[in-house]
């Protein structure tokens, strides 16, 4: 077996996911053993970061939530480009292409900065109604003045009607 | 380590030109996404408009520029070819693109919609598709694809007020990130067999299976997945279910983006992998999706009321024409592929801009019978829309009229010549004729029921209008320049 020195060198690794296993285990149960409980109604109830645990699903939350998961989601994958870079570079640097790689990572972050420029813009960061933007300041001056504004009716065109297959 | 003594240093400048047009296309789309947050946003839609146009004008210059033969060849370590064959379609996507800049102009207006976005989003979908006709390594061919995609995504739900576009681009998005991962999942079964994601390569290594006696199946079923995800890009049957809705609701000037550029850009992806990777076993499964579009495409068609869905039906249809040439032969194939999606692109671009034009605030008139009478309330615009309607058709002196008879006769010629295909398309042109006629006939013949007013055709819109006409006409005229350089590409991808 030629894999043999690569399957033992993962041995070290076993023997913490077991020692790990066991200490977290012992801990649990060691608790539960020698522990001194008084139970209320309160304590036993499923915990769940202080909202009622028991409920419809469906509750509806504000949108910024999703606006906030996405822009992390974005810049998180984004940021995942700098590791096989940075990990590269000494050897661009060793081929004489040092700044070639320097160079093409200032332009990628170019490019992200300008999504950053425009979601900060565009009002996406800020939680709540300081608004700094212009845009979302006449957002929020037709708010404040009762609604009236040069924006169309909100108009939903049915989906009735559609023939065909 | 590994990788890097493999790649041959670093990109060169003859890289950079290779992907020109690319990079000026992003560079604008990026200058539209700066300014739009900081301009007021009432006044911005022609000032954001106008640099989506040069940007879109810039592209173009640039991929006359990099026509020269001297630049052409392979670019950033194998992965994006310059030939003929990617500037034809990178000419058509770009014109198309400054076409439908030119036509959003006057919508974004009427329709009341914000459009900041709209033009970033029209560049960087154009840089995907730019991107998609001149790679030839799959993962990048995904990337380019992706990006076409999102872009197309978005801008289907750009009618935010209107319940049917949000529906469109839900629907759009979700059957087509299913499509995608289709098109993924084939990439993945085809390096499985032959060890490779360029199109060369696995040309390469299918050629040494056919010593062996028996064909890869693993490579059939990877290049049966891919061509499901395209086939739905393309709207071809039987993956063309999306097609009615997402036009329906999709704003006018998108559809005519979104019907004609990124399928052009496909069917770019389509040719080199089915004729550069020599895939000439799959002709069956080509020959039943060009026939099932065609049929299903014309005959819902018919029974239409609604011309957003009409188009959606002939659009359906029009793939199924295109991919008999892809049955065929290449060398008659591919030009006569090309020619059809130049042509396919010029007259339903402008189709769609007079839809878009006469369908005022709201898309309010897109049924047929709003279209009583428009010969006499609007003579010039019912005369334009008339014109698309017979290039759709295929009556000659059209460029729709060469389009399918290139496509039928090269379906016709070579040892096996595809006649049962060709019936078929030619009893299809016959009853699509119908419906098409049936549209000219509501607006001449019919007294107007309502009276819907037509809005003067600004500035932008006509030069749009102008522009695509000239381009049908020409190609139904004097087809031979485009079509010789169409030929150009034959000896390059066979």
């Amino acid at each position: 077996m030629p894999d043999n020195d690569f399957v033992r060198s993962y041995l070290p690794l076993l023997i913490h996911f077991l020692l790990a296993g066991a200490l977290a285990g012992a801990l649990v149960l060691l608790s539960w053993l020698i522990g001194y409980r008084k139970p209320t109604r309160a304590k036993m109830s499923p915990y769940e970061c202080g909202m009622t645990p028991i409920g419809d699903a469906r509750a509806r939350f504000s949108v910024k939530f999703y606006m906030v998961a996405m822009l992390f989601i974005l810049f998180d994958v984004e940021a995942v480009f700098l590791y096989p870079w940075a990990i590269i570079l000494k050897d661009l640097k060793r081929m004489g292409q040092g700044l070639f790689g320097l160079s093409e990572m200032f332009v990628y972050i170019g490019i992200v900065l300008v999504g950053y420029w425009y979601i900060w813009k565009k009002g996406a960061l800020d939680w709540g109604l300081t608004i700094s933007s212009p845009q979302a300041a006449r957002i929020t001056r037709v708010t404040r003045s009762g609604g009236s504004s040069q924006e169309p009716e909100p108009e939903l065109v049915g989906v009735a009607g559609k023939g065909g297959l | 380590m590994a990788a890097l003594q493999t790649m041959q240093g670093v990109p060169q400048a003859g890289d950079y030109i290779r992907i020109l047009p690319e990079i000026v296309l992003s560079i604008f789309g990026m200058i539209v996404m700066l300014l739009d947050p900081v301009l007021d946003e009432r006044r911005s839609q022609r000032t954001l408009g106008g640099i989506a146009l040069l940007g879109a004008i810039a592209a173009l210059a640039a991929t006359l520029y990099q026509a020269q033969p001297r630049f052409w060849g392979f670019g950033f370590f194998d992965t994006v070819k310059l030939d003929a064959f990617s500037v034809f379609f990178h000419f058509v996507v770009i014109a198309v693109t400054i076409l439908v800049i030119l036509s959003s102009y006057e919508y974004m207006e009427v329709q009341q919609i914000r459009a900041g976005e709209y033009y970033g989003l029209v560049l960087f979908g154009t840089v995907g598709m730019a991107l998609m006709s001149s790679a030839v390594e799959l993962v990048l061919i995904f990337i380019a694809l992706e990006i076409s995609s999102i872009s197309t995504y978005i801008l289907a739900g750009f009618r935010r007020r209107s319940a049917i576009s949000s529906e469109s681009s839900v629907k759009y998005f979700l059957l087509g990130s299913f499509a995608t991962a289709f098109f993924l999942y084939g990439v993945a079964l085809m390096f499985g067999a032959t060890g490779s994601t360029s199109i060369a390569r696995i040309s390469a290594a299918l050629a040494d299976y056919a010593g062996t006696g028996h064909g890869p199946m693993l490579a059939y079923l990877g290049v049966a997945l891919m061509f499901v995800g395209l086939g739905f890009k393309v709207a071809a049957a039987p993956f063309h279910i999306w097609t009615p809705d997402v036009y329906e609701g999709a704003p006018s000037p998108v559809v005519g983006f979104m019907s004609t550029a990124p399928k052009a850009a496909v069917f770019a992806v389509l040719l080199r992998i089915i004729f550069e990777a020599h895939f000439s076993e799959t002709v069956w499964l080509i020959w039943l999706a060009a026939a099932l579009s065609m049929t299903i495409g014309n005959v819902a068609a018919l029974v239409q009321d609604n011309i957003k869905r009409l188009l959606a039906y002939s659009s359906i249809a029009h793939a199924g024409y295109l991919l008999i040439a892809f049955a065929s032969l290449p060398a008659n194939g591919i030009p006569a592929a090309m020619f059809f999606t130049a042509s396919y692109a010029a007259m339903n671009v402008g189709a769609f801009a007079v839809i878009g034009h006469f369908a005022g605030h709201g898309e309010r008139y897109v049924m047929l019978e709003d279209y009583a009478g428009l010969g006499k309330r609007s003579p010039v615009l019912a005369a334009i829309l008339t014109v698309f309607l017979l290039s759709l058709i295929g009556i000659p002196i059209t460029g729709g009229f060469f389009a399918k008879f290139y496509v039928f006769s090269a379906a016709l010629q070579g040892a096996h010549p595809l006649m049962g295909l060709v019936i078929i398309g030619v009893i299809n042109s016959a009853v699509a004729a119908y419906y098409y006629l049936r549209v000219i006939v509501v607006m001449y013949m019919r007294e107007p029921r309502e009276d819907a007013p037509v809005a003067p055709i600004s500035a932008g819109l006509g030069l749009a209008l102008g522009l695509s006409l000239a381009a049908t006409l020409f190609l139904g005229i004097y087809p031979n320049p485009v079509l010789k350089y169409a030929a150009l590409s034959v000896g390059l991808l066979h």
